[in-house]
């Protein structure tokens, strides 16, 4: 089997199911002759030509807008925000019409959409270019969210995004693309969106990140083990739906929880992880669910990132907090 | 019945040629003259050390600006001390020559915010680098000088992709509407990283767009300090005269990469890029200066040494800053902090300790 990294494994992805279904087109600034700015839809242009690979305006409001339309209109559009900072002008069509189509035209109307979003920091970017805006797309009822940690994944949840019939917002942590390959499938197959993974097993705490922190939770799994501590780490990789089965399974064999996040901790997913602990579960709760997430401060500029973003020292600062308690 | 209602032109300025030559420059001094060109020659030499700077490890990533000095510094020129400036994030020259020190521009692109402190006085606004979007900031300082019955303008930057953008539209919109005093100077580069002009807009020019919106565009050769300064001069006076708002199309060429994380051979022949090289404006207001013996081999060597080292003061000031204290990431938030901030400043402490 070949090795992809994640960027190469999304490549992948895009290129198969363009090959299978005509209608998947793929839209967004500097993707077509440049490649995309971290060159995960190189190639895809000379495969597939200018109707289905689009350098569009800079426009992030039309990129979206218009996908919309052409998804009502029966094509499959995979749009790209060129990264995190950018979405924002983008969030009215988003929020007020790919998320709630469906439900205004009670089924008539349908958005089969993927927005790819490069997100997330620790590649000292500038201003803007670090940023974790997921809480505002799962807060959105109508969107889903995904966001893979590795290769493998990342094909799989292409493929299933691209298949699903409602949007799907792709986030891709912009400082694991090139961090590692993995042996990656050359045949299809789906990650359903709405499953988590266990990406270690271990019976004292569960460790709830996605994304890049998955690996700091990973790094930080060796770090515990030194001091006796054996951490299982869930991978949420679906934001939006969320696996809570997989998640109070879990937590209900290791009476322990510590959420990870880069996001701003107010209103971060990890407010509704643990609410939804609490909720199903407390009593089998041996601690306090415990958080360890970005400041709820802007994004700060590169010499500081390393002071906001959750690191190994501090997940396993909380993972042995939880353990004492 | 059909008859015609509406009917325009556009008009595309130039003053000093290729070849330097002029038949009547707009009425600089000479020294005027020698200090805009010594302005451009700064930014060159401190656009080429920040790139060296990048590929060093000592800067983040960096846009340059290199091709584009006459646009920016003959139109920022053109401003007077209470005029507003407000910048994309590729205007160093302009900010410079505002008064921005290199140090600081160094420290943003370094990753540090203290770079975006605008000194106390100076009358501009920082980086903004979600494209399109600072627009509608300087209608608004138009719109409250103008309701605050001043007699000041402002002036923005931005780019030929940013005018895809709705707030850009949305900014000239609302500038005809309330004929503002506002000139909007639209650095039309040529490329918005891959995306050529031509991928932008089907319009046959950017100052015509003005035109939709209720008031007058131009374009002008971007890289013709004359021509620059002369359209942005009579703009800016009209706006501060209550004659509304102009914008200027400054038909200029990004000779650089996008920024340093870009590649620019991979989407644009060298031989259009070469073809620009020929349109220098640096090289084109030396010609002028030489052919009126305004300016020496003499001149030009004193003045390179004097700005490189000028520049090298400044890479020094920027590198012996010490690092800002890590509290303070939390300290600007809110005029005060809050509770919920407090706590997580000394969280942020008690890591240190930890650590140490
Ligand atoms: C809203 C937004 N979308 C995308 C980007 C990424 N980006 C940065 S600069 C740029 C191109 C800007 O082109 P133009 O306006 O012509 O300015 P130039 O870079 O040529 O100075 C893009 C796409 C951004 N900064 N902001
Ligand atoms: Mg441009």
């Amino acid at each position: 089997m070949a090795l992809f990294n994640l960027a190469q494994a999304i490549n992948l992805a895009l290129g198969q199911e363009m090959e299978k279904d005509k209608k998947v087109v793929l839209l967004g600034e500097d993707i077509g002759v440049d490649g995309g700015v971290f060159r995960v839809t190189e190639g895809l242009l000379d495969k597939f030509g200018s109707d289905r690979v689009m350098d569009t305006p800079l426009a992030e409001s039309a990129i979206i807008g218009a996908s919309i339309g052409m998804a009502i209109y029966g094509l499959k559009p995979v749009a790209e925000i060129q990264f995190d900072g950018f979405i924002y002008p983008a969030l009215d069509q988003l929020i007020s019409h790919a998320a709630k189509i469906r439900n205004r035209s009670r089924g008539r109307f349908t958005c089969p959409l993927v927005v790819r979003v490069p997100c997330a920091g620790g590649i000292h970017a500038p201003e803007h270019h670090s940023e974790s805006p997921e809480t505002h797309i799962v807060h959105t009822p109508g969107l889903k969210a995904v966001i893979p940690s590795n290769p493998y994944d990342a094909k799989g949840l292409m493929a299933a995004a691209i298949r699903d019939p409602d949007p799907v917002v792709f986030f891709e942590p912009k400082k694991l693309y090139r961090a590692s390959k993995q042996e990656v499938p050359e045949k299809d197959y789906e990650i359903p969106i709405g499953k988590a993974s266990i990406a270690k097993e271990g019976g004292d705490v569960t460790l709830i990140s996605w994304g890049t922190m998955v690996h700091v939770c990973t790094e930080a799994a060796e770090k515990l083990k030194e001091k006796n501590i054996d951490v299982e780490i869930i991978d949420v990789r679906s934001l939006s739906p969320l696996d809570t089965e997989t998640i109070l399974t879990s937590v209900q064999k290791t009476g322990r929880a510590v959420i990870v996040h880069e996001a701003p901790r107010t209103l971060g997913l990890g407010a509704e992880i643990a609410a939804t602990i609490s909720e199903a579960d407390i009593l089998s709760l041996k601690a306090p669910v415990k958080r360890v997430t970005g400041f709820d401060i802007p994004m700060p500029l590169a010499k500081h990132e390393y002071l906001y973003l959750p690191n190994a020292e501090r997940v396993a600062k909380a993972a042995e907090e939880v353990m004492k308690f | 019945m059909e008859k015609e209602i509406a009917k325009f032109s556009v008009n595309y300025l130039q003053i000093l040629d290729e070849n330097g030559k002029c038949a009547e420059q707009p009425g600089l001094t000479q020294k005027q003259i020698k200090e805009i060109y010594e302005s451009m020659v700064l930014a060159r030499i401190f656009d080429e050390r920040s790139i060296k700077l990048q590929r060093e490890g000592r800067l983040g990533t960096y846009p340059p600006l290199k091709g584009q000095e006459a646009a920016q510094i003959a139109s920022a020129y053109a401003l007077g001390k209470n005029d507003w400036m407000i910048p994309a994030f590729r205007e160093h020259a302009s900010m410079i020559l505002r008064g921005l020190s290199m140090e600081m521009i160094l420290q943003y692109w370094g990753g540090d915010e203290r770079g975006q402190k605008i000194p106390s006085g100076e009358n501009d606004l920082t980086f903004a680098i979600p494209v399109g979007t600072q627009p509608l900031h300087a209608a608004g300082i138009a719109l409250a000088m103008k309701i605050m019955g001043e007699k000041t303008a402002s002036l923005v930057y931005f780019g030929d992709g940013a005018t895809s953008e709705g707030d850009t539209n949305e900014a000239m919109n609302f500038a005809g509407v309330f004929s503002l005093p506002l000139v909007f100077v639209c650095e039309n580069n040529q490329w918005a990283i891959s995306v050529p002009r031509s991928r932008q807009t089907a319009s046959q020019t950017i100052a015509q767009k003005a035109v939709a919106f209720g008031f007058e565009g131009v374009q002008v050769d971007g890289n013709d300090v004359f021509a620059v300064y002369s359209a942005t001069k009579s703009a800016l006076e009209k706006a501060r005269s209550g004659g509304g708002p102009t914008l200027i199309e400054l038909f200029t060429y990004r000779m650089g990469d996008h920024t340093t994380a870009d590649d620019a051979s991979k989407y644009r022949k060298k031989s259009e890029v070469d073809e620009w090289v020929k349109k220098d404006p640096i090289e084109r207001l030396r010609k002028y200066m030489e052919s009126k013996k305004l300016w020496s081999k003499a001149d030009e060597e004193k003045l390179l040494a004097k700005l490189g080292k000028k520049v090298e003061d400044a890479v020094k000031k920027y590198e012996s800053v010490p690092a800002e204290e890590p509290g303070k990431i939390f300290e600007y938030v809110y005029a005060e902090m809050t509770e919920n901030l407090k706590n997580q400043q000394k969280s942020l402490e008690h890591q240190d300790e930890a650590k140490s």
